[in-house]
């Protein structure tokens, strides 16, 4: 029979909101919104920190990448020079293998701004001239054929492995291993083509970890035929810039070693650098900022989320007070019929829960389908955790049954004789 | 000074209800006596301010006394909480209102049925009891209509209806033929005749002379005391 009641109270609480169909409904939607931005902002900030990591990962979490950077202009040293020479040196490479015990392997990486043919097709990859170490630093995965291999950099090999990207555009129908694609003026055999990797955010440029778009041929034959030497035409302009490595992949054997590498290759750096033409990413650190941040994103949308939540909350306590003081008549009806405080109590506790719960539901849906919206529209990654929906009908739960205490209360509370007498 | 009958349903000893008004007090009853046997038909009437309303709320069991004792069907008031006397309430006695006091948003069966609901252990044949309820009163093709769609006499026969259901000892009607033209309130009266004929102890407030002479007795009130009690003899 108690079961039964709790039916029979939903039913009434159901009936008596659908009497005023628009008022319930606006009184709803401050948990609608509510809870679709609880959804739809977890979805979001998991969405967006997700890419990030995953983004972070690809570059690896034991590598320490040193990068060349273009110096600031300096107008006063380098005005007469024609080539802007700067960035990482060979010199650089052969001091960090030779003095860090804990690389296991370093790979030295150029990149070149070459035009890709195949018969009538073209394409404008990333042309990453590197080694054979290239693959394994980076976890890259071979989609099929093989990689560049430490021969191909000792005999200077015309080979080249093309990104998924750029093999499906070259060569849609075949099979690109065998085939020769032209970089720049020089022919290349392909050897292999690569997976692509789980598509993430936005591109670095001269990142190691390349999402789309790369042909990569061993170093020494990119320094053969194209030299060290790039000429960049810029608005009418032109401009040349020297840099031997554009990039250098250190992988650390240990965890635990990354930190220390980073810091001396840092200190190394500026000892043989006059200008600080040269960064040092390390991934781990990236890592952990990425978590900091994500951590000061949940406390920033979580607050947003609170509020609106407490203004919808604050809505409904309104409306039911309204409702308690419109309905005293019944309610007087209802104890000189013999209802107990706690039954009026239910019947107006269950009406906020009813509310916020429609609310709350009708918020869930709304928010499941923001994120797709944001997805289709802003082309960001959006992630919805099973938990966000539960988590989002607790929430409103709760709403209800805090909001409502109160004007439940005053409803039972109320003195009968005055309630009856009420017009 | 009422001559008492074997078995009393409600018995009023010395009730006082006094009203605390900001700084002045206003003394509704001063001093009730009187038992109102099982079976038995009495109007209760008095003019405005006799203190009429305060009794009726008092002997419904919506308003306790400031002091005396009120006893229903065995039960002394004063020793009931809020839910025992909400309880007691729902079973012993019957309300029937001047203004019907029907729940707008339920249809007739749903309000007869309101006073089921609330009781601790349901009687279980309340639907056919309702139903059954709803026939002998003429109202068995009405009862998916909202109480707006009927007119007051059909109205107070559903709230009759809805005080019979749980089949209480006591009925209380305040003005229940004030809203009523004369040819339904003749046959309200009827019914109540019926009722009290089936062993229903009626209390039925009233300012007209004419119904309060269907009723056994009539007890007048004046400035919350007992200004008489006369016999009608029918």
């Amino acid at each position: 029979m108690k079961g039964n009641a709790l039916t029979r109270s939903i039913q009434l609480g159901v009936k008596s909101l659908l009497l005023h169909k628009l008022r319930s409904l606006l009184t709803s939607l401050g948990v609608l919104f509510g809870v679709s931005s609880v959804i739809a902002m977890l979805a979001i900030g998991e969405g967006a920190s997700q890419a990030a990591q995953e983004q972070i990962k690809q570059l690896g979490s034991q590598n320490v990448i040193l990068r060349s950077v273009k110096p600031p202009d300096n107008p006063s040293s380098d005005q007469e020079s024609r080539v802007l020479s700067y960035g990482l040196t060979h010199d650089d490479y052969s001091r960090v293998v030779e003095t860090f015990p804990w690389v296991r392997n370093a790979v030295a990486l150029r990149q070149l701004q070459q035009e890709v043919r195949y018969q009538d097709r073209q394409a404008r990859p990333r042309v990453l001239a590197t080694e054979a170490g290239y693959q394994t630093t980076t976890g890259r995965l071979l989609y099929e054929g093989r990689f560049l291999t430490e021969r191909d950099v000792d005999s200077i090999a015309n080979v080249c492995v093309l990104g998924y990207e750029v093999a499906r555009s070259l060569m849609p129908l075949e099979s690109p291993i065998g085939k020769s694609v032209k970089v720049g003026a020089e022919y290349f055999r392909v050897v292999g083509t690569l997976l692509p990797r789980i598509p993430i955010g936005d591109d670095q440029p001269a990142a190691g970890a390349q999402v789309t778009g790369e042909v990569l041929i061993p170093i020494s034959t990119g320094a053969r035929w194209f030299g060290e030497m790039q000429v960049k035409l810029r608005a009418g302009s032109r401009e040349m810039e020297e840099v031997q490595l554009h990039e250098i992949i250190l992988q650390v054997d240990l965890p635990e070693n990354v930190e220390r590498t980073a810091a001396a290759c840092r200190e190394m750096l500026s000892r043989n650098h006059q200008e600080k033409d040269y960064e040092v990413v390390v991934p781990l650190e990236l890592l952990a900022r990425a978590e900091e941040t994500k951590r000061i994103f949940n406390i920033v949308l979580g607050s947003i989320a609170g509020i609106s939540l407490l203004v919808g909350g604050i809505g409904i306590m309104n409306v039911m007070l309204a409702t308690v003081t419109e309905r005293t008549r019944e309610i007087g009806i209802r104890r000189a019929l013999g209802a107990k405080q706690r039954h009026i109590v239910l019947q107006f506790l269950v009406e906020t829960v009813v509310l916020s719960v429609g609310g709350g539901l009708a918020g869930i849906a709304l928010g499941l389908a923001i994120p797709l919206g944001v997805e289709h529209f802003a082309d960001m990654e959006t992630l919805v955790e099973p938990t966000a929906p539960l988590l989002a009908f607790g929430i409103s739960v709760s709403i209800g049954l805090l909001f409502g205490i109160y004007p439940a209360w005053r409803a039972a509370k109320m003195d009968p004789v005055e309630a009856l007498r009420h017009e | 000074m009422a001559e008492t009958t074997a078995k009393a349903v409600a018995e009023l000893r010395d009730i006082r209800r006094t009203y605390v008004m900001g700084s002045t007090e206003v003394r509704a009853l001063k001093g009730i006596n009187v038992s109102f046997g099982a079976g038995e038909y009495w109007a209760i009437m008095g003019s405005s301010g006799s203190g009429k309303s305060t009794l009726l709320n008092i002997l419904g069991g919506v308003d306790r006394p400031t002091s005396g004792e009120y006893v229903v069907n065995g039960h002394e008031i004063s020793t009931l909480n809020d839910d025992e006397l909400s309880e007691m309430r729902g079973r012993e006695i019957g309300f029937i209102f001047q203004s019907f006091n029907l729940i707008p948003q339920l249809n007739m069966l749903e309000n007869i049925l309101v006073p089921v609901f609330y009781q601790d252990n349901p009687r279980p044949d309340a639907n056919e009891r309702a139903h059954m309820l709803a026939e002998r009163l003429g109202l068995a093709d009405r009862l998916d209509h909202r109480p707006n769609e009927l007119s007051g006499g059909q109205q107070q026969r559903v709230a009759i209806a809805r005080s019979l259901i749980n089949d209480p000892p006591l009925l209380l009607a305040d003005e229940a033929t004030g809203n009523l033209d004369s040819q339904t309130t003749d046959e309200i009266l009827k019914l109540f005749d019926e009722l009290h004929n089936e062993g229903k102890t009626i209390l039925l407030v009233t300012h007209e002379k004419e119904v309060g002479e269907h009723a056994e007795r009539i007890l007048h009130l004046k400035d919350g005391l007992i200004d008489g009690i006369v016999e009608n003899h029918r």
